[in-house]
Formats: structure tokens, C-alpha cells, sequence
């Protein structure tokens, strides 16, 4: 159906998408929603006392390399009364294992997926609600059970998970952890998943069929296409880990040996394990960054004033990380003995990925190359953010490479890798979002020096923190270690480490920046106007702040990209450097470039 | 509320044309890709399968493994039997068919009859599983050729004593509740039919999922059973 959006199409998108009546019961309007946005809201509040609780438990973990084995200050007696405060050897697995798993699927998850896909998408592509709202609100219910598992798993006799957050057996089976924690722990990450297919299914259904009309697939913002991308990811692969999952509760409750081999009594193959858990694993580490560079495409582009450069590229060069994300998961494995001719194909299409990478990068910079920058919270967390990846994605390089990844695998090395690439990353971008969109979300402005002192805190903080950590680990340091310093080839890296710790203290406290402004900006914040940021995408332009409950009471109607900044027409006729998507501009001119937009009508 | 509050309304949806999806609503869209995702977690399984057998020395311990290596014998899996289920499940997948083809022309009565064939089928498949399983058939299937049919766990196929069993009984216990699921899924959906609360949309939806579990079984069929050990 090529030809101009006619009023009729528009007519009927009005149509498509029902105006729910704002729920007047308490339960119905705070607890069981079904309202995207209220979602969005149980999502962040639920991701953030996750990230508070990983991030303590971080705090131990950098402790006890500091210090191993001494009481730990302020808490040790409170935590661990047995040993007068001091981490015990199976306490400091369960703590750097439930850490990663917390962070990752408990902590970060919710917040960028679960919040920001929830509160961005309908907003920002015109819709109501999502394609399935009810499905939405047994998401999060779901992933609130999760959670609880997660606690529960605290609470049994020898603890939660022990085995690492990549669970590998033979340390995850009954032979390695034997307590109910694993298993748990385990269980939380099957039902999580659950929780995160059904929003996957529910985002890529919206923005496949809720846009609105004249919002074509290159006018989505960069963040929708993020959120968008990485949902494909996890309807994909999340299944693959529940498989893997199920087959290890299997094996540790109901007899099987899928993964058993050797003392641990079975003909099974642990690698099996490893295949299925990085089949996934490496999609996972792409679904935990493809939002952040859609944010960071779209911030560049807000606050230096200027269209995203190559905006195309930047979405093509996601797409072919998407499916390439999908074939490299072997480069995790280089060392379990696999065939060099695998190893190698694995090598090779990982560093094929850089080139898209690349591509993103240089985007990034041409975007704000002579642009005016305002250098807003939202700017500096996504500058940060760029940072960050950058020194994580190159040192990505060498551990892709078979050669020097035999020499740096199963060091702190590669934690430190991946906590720039993914941890930093996210956070960083995270942050920035939760700025940039908590006067959508809560209808006041957040304070920007407090916002600041965060961005500094945690910019400074985390590259110094995961640098020094590759810088031992490229000295010798093994990850995960109890005591590295009783090997006297690392007592030499004790300073390091202490030093390091010192910048994670810094880096938690500068995070009280952050508690503050959040919890002050929300009861006394000054309230924010529908657009504080002179941005041009749907949700400043055609929503309160915050949003009526059905959003939009009618549908918009789409004219441009999202990114239209310091064009010289509308500099001069409307006196400011941006405009909206769905302002009419020139009725002409708009309906002559409606041929090319009809196709979503 | 606004004046587009006229715009509510529960029925059907009638989707505008787009010239990408043309008039494919979100509720099939949502299982496509719901399918798509619960293919790879079949996927997963039939993997780990894969690798398993592949990594073993023997698949089942029938006679002359168990002479050799003393295991403890294990049954074959009856392939003639599984067929005539995989011909119930093809049948199923034809009414299916044949019910929304008729609903889309007008004729809900016979929608609501081959619907409820479908169902009836996937009973059938449900009920040969657990004979297979169980042998909870087992006066009648004697009754049929005369033969002794007590089950494959009475006969010594054991969850957890080897791979070729625990895999057996993973995958095929996991289509079967994907089975399950179908058949309390297209009841609701034929009593919502009954009631007029259904249309051509809902029962494609259903239709979609339907021939998925059919699809997979096709696959499971040809892994586990026909792929001689
Ligand atoms: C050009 C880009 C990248 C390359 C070439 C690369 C390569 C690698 C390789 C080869 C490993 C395995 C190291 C080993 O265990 O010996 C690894 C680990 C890892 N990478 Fe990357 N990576 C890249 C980007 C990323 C990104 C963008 C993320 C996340 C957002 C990420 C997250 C991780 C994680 C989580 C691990 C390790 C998990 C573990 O063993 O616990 N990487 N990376
Ligand atoms: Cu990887």
C-alpha cells in the first residue's frame, strides 16, 4: 500500500489501540497495573535494591583482596558473627557468585530492559500501552518471584550459589555445592527468564505493529531500536539457558548426568554445560549493551545539537552485532580443548565484530564533532558511557585473539574486560537514562550538580577500578581467588589490589550523590515542564510529564526522524534549534515526504 | 476523558492495512515470535541430545550390549506404535486446518466440530503417551494384537539410569507438555468460539501454536525414535 498517509489510515490508527479507563483501586493502580509506565516504575524500584544489595556484596569481594581473610569493618560482626567478621573461604564463593548473578539478571536486567523498554517504547513510538499488557504486568510478577527466589536462596542451610556465575559443573552439581542455595539460585534464573521472554515477546510485537503512523523504521529513535534488538536477542537465547538449567536441576535433584562426569559419578560432558551456557551467554553480554548504544546514539545526537551522524549506519551496525552476537560464543571456550579449526572460525568472527563496532564509534564522535554541546547529566553519563566501552571493547581484541587469550583467560583480565564493556557500560548508560527520563517518569527535575558529582564519582571510579584490575590480572592474577597473595609470584600485587579497593569505596560512596538526588528530586523536586531538554521525540513533545494514563488521548502523527537538530529552516521560522517528530512543519513539504512514510500507517 | 474515548472498544480489532504486515494483528505476531523462542529451548534439549549421543559408546542397552558389557537391559522404543501417534498428531494438524478455513467462510458450526476433533486427537496423542510411558492402556492394547505392553518404565527404561533414557524422557515428556498446554489452550479457545467471544484471529493464533507442537514432533520423532542406534 505505497502512497500517502491519508486521513483515513491516520483515522484508523486512533482505533487500533483501546483507551483503558485509568484504574481507580489501589491494587489495581499500584500493585497489578497494566499500565506500561507504572511498570516501568515497579521495574526501576526493583532493579535499584538489587543494585544496592550486588553492590555490596562487591564491596566484600574487593575487601577481602585488599585484606584477606581480616574482619571486615563496620559490618563484619553483623555478617559473619561466627568468624568475628572475617569472609570465610565458601562464603567469598557465594559472594562473588551471587554478585555477578545479581548484578547481571536481577539488577541491570530490570533496569535497562525491564524499566526503560517498558517506559521508552509505547512512549517514544506513539502507542498506548504495550501490544499485551496483561502479559506485561505477569512479567514483572514473575520476575518478582524471581527475586524472591534470589533471597530465599540466602537463607538456606550453607548458603546461595557457590558456583560462580557461569555455573559451571562440576562445581555447580551436588558433588560441588551441595546446599539448597544453588539450586535455587538456579530455579530464580529459570523463572527470570520466563519473566524476560514474555516482555521480549511483548516489545518486539509492540514496535512491530504499534507505531505510529509516519513512525517508519529509521525514525524510530536509537533507543528504541536498541530495546528493540536486544529483545530479539532474548527471545532467542534466554530459552537456551533455560534448557541448560532445567538440566542441571536435573542432574542435582532428580538423578540425571547430563553434566556428571568422573568423581562426580556419571558418563555425562560438563562442556555440554559450557555450549549451552555461552550459546546464550554471548547474546547476553550484546542484550546487555544494544540498549545503551541506542541510548548513547540518541543522547549524542539531543546535546550536541546536531542530527545523529550516519544514523543508518549506526542501525545497520547494530543489527550485524545482533546477528553476529549469535556465532561467537566459542571464544569463551578456547581453552576447553576445542578443535584449533574451530577455535580459530570462533576467532575470526569475533573480531569481525569490531568493524560494526568501529562503525558505532566513529558515529559517536561525528555526532558531536563541532556540535554545541550541553554538557546536561544525561550527556556526561553518556560520554562516560563511550569511554568506558571503548577501553573494554578494545581489550576485547586481545582476549578474542587464541594466542594471548590462553595467557590472560580465567584472569583478572578479563574481569576487568568485562566489567568496562558490560557492567561500566550499562551502568553508565543506565544512568544517564534514568536522568534524562525521570522528569518523564516522576514529573520533577533532578538536581544536576548532585547529578555531577555521581557522573564524576562513578566515571573516575569504575575506569580506575576495572583498569587496575586488568592491569593485575595482565600481571598474573588469577580471577576468583580466595587469597592471591599467599602465591608468592602476586605478593607483589597486593598494593595494586589495596589501591584498587580504595577507588571501589570511593566509587560506592559517590554513589550516596545518586541515593539523595533520587529520593529528594522525587517528594521535592522542581517540577519539570512536558519538555526540559528541548528534545524532539514523541514522549517530550506530545506528553505531559508525567504522561496521561493512556498516553496520547489521540494517536500523533509522525513527520521526521528523531533527531532533528540545528536545521537552518526551522531555525529561522520557528526560532529554535529543534523541532518534533510529529509537528507539522511545512504542510507541503511534510505530505510530499509522506510516499516514503505511508508504510506504517 | 477524551472525545477518542468513543474509540473504545473490546471487540475484535480490525487491523489498517500496512504494506509490510497488511492486516496481521499482534496477537499472531506475539506467537510467532513466542514460537520462534520456545523453538530454542527445544533446541537446547535436542542439543544436549545430540552431544550426549554422540558422545557415548552405545545408545540403549539392548541384548547384545547388555552380553557384552553386562549393563542392565533397556527396551527399543516401539517405533510402529510412536508412528501411529505421529499419524494422530498430522490429523490433528489437518482439522486444525479444516476448522478455521470453515470459521473464515461463515461456518462457525463446523469450526466448533473439527476444533473439537483437534482436541480429541491431541487426547489421543496424550493418551498413547502415557501408555507408552506407563502402559495405562495396557487390557486394551492386549485386547488389540494379543502382544504384552506393560510400558517402557516396567520394561527397564529408567529416568536417570542412562542418556538414552533421561534424554528420552526429557524431550519427549517436554512436547508432551507442550501437547497438554495445546489442549487446554484450544478448549478455551472452542468454548470462546461457542460463546462468540472468539473469531478467525483467535483460532489462527491457536492453529499457529498447534502445528508448532506438531512440527517439533515430527523432529523429536525422527531424533529419538528413528535414527537407528
Ligand atoms: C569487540 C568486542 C569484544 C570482544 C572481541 C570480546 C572478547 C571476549 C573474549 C574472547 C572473552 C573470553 C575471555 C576469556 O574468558 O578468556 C570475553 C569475555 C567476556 N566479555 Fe567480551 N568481548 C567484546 C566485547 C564485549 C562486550 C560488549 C561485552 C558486554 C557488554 C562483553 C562481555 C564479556 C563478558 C561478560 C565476558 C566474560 C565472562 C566470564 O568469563 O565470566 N564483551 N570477551
Ligand atoms: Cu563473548
Amino acid at each position: 500500500m505505497q502512497g500517502v498517509m491519508t486521513p483515513a489510515d491516520i483515522e484508523a490508527a486512533q482505533h487500533l489501540q483501546h483507551i483503558h479507563e485509568t484504574p481507580k483501586s489501589f491494587v489495581k493502580h499500584y500493585v497489578f497495573s497494566i499500565d506500561h509506565k507504572y511498570i516501568a516504575k515497579q521495574f526501576l524500584w526493583a532493579g535499584l535494591l538489587f543494585l544496592f544489595f550486588g553492590g555490596m556484596l562487591a564491596m566484600l569481594i574487593r575487601w577481602q583482596w585488599a585484606y584477606p581473610g581480616e574482619a571486615v569493618p563496620v559490618v563484619g560482626n553483623l555478617l559473619f558473627p561466627d568468624t568475628q567478621g572475617a569472609i570465610t573461604p565458601p562464603t567469598y564463593n557465594t559472594i562473588f557468585t551471587t554478585h555477578g548473578l545479581i548484578m547481571i539478571f536481577f539488577a541491570i536486567t530490570p533496569i535497562m530492559i525491564g524499566c526503560f523498554g517498558n517506559f521508552c517504547i509505547p512512549l517514544m513510538i506513539g502507542a498506548r500501552d504495550m501490544a499485551f499488557p496483561w502479559l506485561n504486568l505477569l512479567s514483572f510478577w514473575i520476575f518478582a518471584l524471581s527475586q524472591a527466589l534470589v533471597l530465599a536462596s540466602f537463607c538456606v542451610e550453607l548458603g546461595s550459589a557457590a558456583a560462580g556465575w557461569t555455573t559451571y559443573p562440576p562445581l555447580a552439581s551436588q558433588v560441588g555445592t551441595p546446599g539448597l542455595g544453588q539450586s535455587l539460585m538456579v530455579l530464580a534464573l529459570f523463572v527470570t527468564g520466563v519473566s524476560t521472554i514474555m516482555g521480549a515477546i511483548n516489545y518486539i510485537t509492540t514496535v512491530i505493529r504499534f507505531r505510529a503512523p509516519g513512525m517508519t523504521w529509521f525514525r524510530m529513535p536509537g533507543t528504541v531500536w536498541g530495546l528493540w534488538l536486544t529483545s530479539i536477542l532474548n527471545a532467542l537465547f534466554v530459552p537456551v539457558l533455560g534448557s541448560a538449567g532445567l538440566m542441571l536441576l536435573f542432574d542435582r535433584h532428580f538423578g540425571t548426568q547430563f553434566f556428571l562426569t568422573g568423581a562426580a559419578g556419571g558418563t555425562g560432558d560438563p562442556i555440554l554445560f559450557q555450549h549451552l551456557f555461552w550459546i546464550f551467554g554471548h547474546p547476553e553480554v550484546y542484550i546487555l549493551i544494544l540498549p545503551i548504544w541506542g541510548f548513547v546514539i540518541d543522547f549524542m545526537s539531543f546535546f550536541a545539537r546536531k542530527p545523529a551522524y550516519w544514523f543508518r549506519g549506526s542501525i545497520y551496525a547494530m543489527i550485524t552485532v545482533t546477528v553476529l552476537s549469535a556465532v561467537v560464543y566459542g571464544h569463551h571456550m578456547f581453552v576447553t580443548g576445542m578443535s584449533p579449526l574451530l577455535g580459530q572460525a570462533f576467532m575470526l568472527l569475533t573480531l569481525v565484530i569490531s568493524v560494526p563496532a568501529e562503525i558505532l564509534f566513529l558515529n559517536w564522535l561525528h555526532t558531536i564533532w563541532k556540535g554545541s554541546i550541553r554538557l546536561t547529566v544525561p550527556m556526561l553519563f553518556g560520554l562516560g558511557t563511550i569511554f568506558v566501552f571503548g577501553l573494554g571493547g578494545l581489550t576485547g581484541i586481545y582476549l578474542g585473539t587464541i594466542s594471548t587469550d590462553l595467557y590472560l583467560h580465567d584472569t583478572m583480565f578479563v574481569v576487568g574486560h568485562f566489567h568496562l564493556t558490560m557492567a561500566s557500560a550499562a551502568f553508565l548508560g543506565s544512568f544517564g537514562a534514568l536522568y534524562l527520563w525521570f522528569p518523564k517518569m516522576y514529573g520533577r527535575l533532578m538536581n544536576p550538580f548532585l547529578g555531577k558529582v555521581h557522573f564524576w564519582f562513578s566515571t573516575v571510579g569504575l575506569t580506575l577500578v576495572f583498569g587496575f584490575q586488568m592491569l593485575a590480572g595482565y600481571a598474573g592474577q588469577q580471577r576468583r581467588l580466595y587469597d592471591p597473595f599467599q602465591y608468592s609470584y602476586l605478593e607483589g600485587l597486593q598494593d595494586l589490589n589495596r589501591f584498587t579497593t580504595y577507588c571501589a569505596f570511593a566509587l560506592a560512596i559517590g554513589q550516596l550523590a545518586f541515593v539523595y538526588n533520587f529520593f529528594y528530586s522525587l517528594f521535592a523536586g522542581k517540577r519539570a515542564s512536558q519538555n526540559p531538554w528541548e528534545l524532539g521525540t514523541i514522549e517530550w513533545t506530545d506528553c505531559a510529564s508525567p504522561p496521561v494514563h493512556h498516553n496520547f488521548d489521540r494517536i500523533p502523527v509522525v513527520y521526521r526522524g528523531p533527531h532533528e537538530y540545528n536545521h537552518p529552516e526551522v531555525l529561522e521560522k520557528l526560532g529554535r534549534d529543534w523541532i518534533g517528530q510529529t509537528e507539522e512543519f511545512d504542510p507541503a513539504a511534510d505530505a510530499a515526504t509522506s510516499d516514503e512514510v505511508a508504510a506504517t500507517a | 476523558m477524551s472525545a477518542d474515548a468513543a474509540a473504545h472498544h473490546d471487540g475484535p480489532m480490525v487491523y489498517p492495512d500496512d504494506r509490510l504486515y497488511a492486516k496481521t494483528t499482534a496477537g499472531k505476531i506475539g506467537m510467532w515470535i513466542f514460537l520462534l523462542s520456545d523453538g530454542f529451548s527445544f533446541s537446547g534439549l535436542l542439543l544436549g541430545y545430540g552431544i550426549l549421543r554422540g558422545g557415548s559408546d552405545y545408545w540403549g542397552c539392548f541384548k547384545e550390549q547388555a552380553a557384552e558389557l553386562g549393563c542392565a537391559l533397556e527396551p527399543a522404543f516401539g517405533i510402529n506404535f510412536t508412528a501411529l501417534l505421529t499419524f494422530i498428531l498430522i490429523c490433528s494438524s489437518v482439522t486444525m486446518v479444516i476448522s478455521h478455513s470453515a470459521l473464515e467462510s461463515g461456518d462457525k458450526k463446523g469450526a466448533l466440530k473439527y476444533l473439537g476433533l483437534t482436541i480429541m486427537f491431541g487426547l489421543m496423542f496424550l493418551c498413547g503417551q502415557a501408555q507408552e510411558y506407563f502402559g495405562t492402556f495396557e487390557y486394551f492394547m492386549h485386547a488389540v494384537d494379543g502382544g504384552h505392553h506393560p510400558g517402557l518404565i516396567a520394561e527397564g527404561l529408567v529416568f536417570g539410569s542412562t542418556h538414552y533414557a533421561t534424554t528420552f524422557y526429557c524431550i519427549t515428556a517436554f512436547h508432551g507438555l507442550h501437547v497438554t498446554s495445546g489442549v487446554i489452550y484450544l478448549s478455551l479457545v472452542w468454548r470462546a468460539l461457542y460463546l462468540d467471544k472468539a473469531d478467525a484471529n483467535t483460532v489462527e493464533i491457536v492453529g499457529l501454536f498447534w502445528h508448532f507442537v506438531d512440527l517439533v514432533w515430527i523432529l523429536v520423532f525422527t531424533f529419538i525414535y528413528l535414527i537407528p542406534s
